[in-house]
């Protein structure tokens, strides 16, 4: 039972940390209250029984993402140039949207019921079978590596793309240390000669 | 604050300890929580402390740029040439259980390799993305 | 009494579609891109979290074997799905803000509207240099 009302207060703060979100205007702000966000994210996912997922939210969503979007700061105005106005008509769609959703979500089964078909149909196998078969206990590695190991390969190969992508946009070629020093040179030279004639 | 004696010994002191536990999260991931996407960013996070305490040339010397990209396509490849070495060994497509005799130490020692190419892609691209950014000079 | 108990049961997902809506209204209303991206990860996260709340098995337990029989544990399927999506995820953001950072280098400006403009009128300039051609 204190389980069930820790979840309720953890995902009731989320709510709170999005609405201030939405009000602030100062983009370090919100880039550090998305960290909070999703640090508390993570708790809940522990608190949810997925460490695993919790492990890389705190990691990766809360320490690497909020430092991106640090260093890419560096370069960008730091306010927002003109206060958003309120918006009616999107509002409008968002709450018809939402409650459409909300009807939807009471015909799902209860949270945390243990005879919902999500976990009926391959779930108890991997359970069951993946201990006698690895002698691995961690459930979710046995899934992740072997039994969905295609599914991993193609996120892997989306990470790499989008780390390829982001290198080529930034500095303009993936040997870009080579290149940049040999890049300079002839620049400042054309700067150098202009001044002179 | 780079100037700061406090944050100069204690990122040097939480240097290492950081790399090994992120290498205890790669390896022990299957017998409790972690793996490879959480071992890669926690290595990872350690080069970006030191760098943001000493500054990105030095942490280019210790783990130049070219090598990062290499490290990159380096696990893709892992993770793919695994797949490879088991249809020449006559199975499926990532099907581990031709790498040993008995079933279970085949997956297991299949569930290793992957992982760590896992592991090195995710290390490589967090560190090149931080790289990336912070190297970034605007053309103004 | 009986609808405040389903409400709370389901609080969950009442949440969860609360933040995705949110998350929505931040992209479609705000005209910074930094702020449109903040909104697209918490959208992102709301997922996330439905994904987990489903794979919940009330009174189970994380899903690594402790080898005691009759111990209930939580579904692992949507764990391996949500742990992999979250890596993505950042690897895509960080591809957005890259984006973002040459935006900003080319035409000085991250706003949606300033933006815009711009492209009007490179557009009219484009339109007058075809009808001169012609």
């Amino acid at each position: 039972m204190v389980e069930f009302w820790v979840n309720v207060f953890l995902i009731s703060l989320l709510v709170v940390i999005t609405f201030y979100i939405i009000r602030l205007k100062s983009l370090i702000a919100i880039v550090a209250l998305s960290g909070a966000y999703s640090l508390t994210a993570a708790a809940i996912f522990v608190n949810m029984d997925a460490v695993d997922v919790a492990f890389t939210e705190a990691a990766v969503g809360s320490g690497i993402s909020t430092i991106l979007f640090l260093a890419a700061l560096r370069y960008l105005p730091l306010e927002e140039a003109h206060h958003t106005r309120f918006s009616g008509w999107s509002l409008t769609l968002c709450i018809i949207v939402g409650l459409m959703l909300i009807n939807a979500a009471f015909s799902l089964p209860d949270f945390g019921d243990p005879g919902a078909p999500a976990h009926l149909h391959v779930a108890p196998r991997y359970i069951e079978e993946s201990y006698p078969l690895f002698h691995i206990p961690n459930v979710v590695t046995n899934v992740l590596a072997s039994y969905r190991g295609f599914d991993t390969l193609g996120e892997v190969v989306v990470v790499f793309t989008a780390g390829i992508g982001v290198i080529i946009l930034l500095t303009g070629s993936t040997l870009s240390m080579r290149f940049r020093k040999s890049e300079n040179l002839p620049v400042q030279n054309k700067e150098a000669s202009k001044k002179e004639t | 604050m780079r100037e700061n004696p406090v944050f100069k010994i204690v990122s040097k002191i939480l240097f290492g300890p950081i790399i090994i536990y992120g290498l205890y999260v790669q390896f022990h991931g299957d017998y409790g929580p972690g793996g490879g996407f959480q071992a890669g960013v926690i290595v990872a996070a350690a080069f970006i402390l030191y760098s943001i305490i000493f500054g990105l040339e030095r942490v280019r010397k210790l783990m130049p740029v070219i090598f990062v990209n290499y490290i990159m396509a380096l696990g893709v490849l892992v993770f793919a040439g695994t797949g490879i070495a088991s249809i020449i060994l006559g199975a499926n497509y990532l099907d581990y259980s031709p790498f040993a005799y008995k079933i279970y130490k085949a997956q297991h020692l299949g569930i290793i390799v992957v992982e760590l190419g896992v592991g090195l892609t995710v290390f490589a691209v967090m560190l090149g993305l931080f790289y990336a950014f912070s190297g970034f000079k605007p053309k103004k | 009494m009986s609808s405040l108990y389903s409400v709370l049961l389901n609080w969950n997902y009442i949440v969860v579609i609360m933040l995705m809506m949110a998350g929505l209204y931040i992209i479609i209303s705000n005209q910074n891109f930094i702020k449109k991206l903040v909104g697209l990860s918490i959208f992102q996260s709301s997922v996330f979290i439905f994904y987990i709340s489903l794979g919940k098995v009330s009174g189970g337990t994380a899903p690594i074997l402790t080898g005691v029989s009759d111990t209930v544990y939580s579904n692992p399927l949507p764990h391996v799905l949500i742990l992999t999506a979250i890596v993505v995820g950042v690897a895509t953001n960080a591809l957005g803000l890259a984006l973002v950072v040459r935006i900003h280098e080319a035409f000085d400006s991250i706003e949606e509207k300033k933006l815009l403009a711009l492209k009007i009128e490179d557009g009219h300039q484009e339109n007058e240099q075809k009808d001169n051609k012609l």
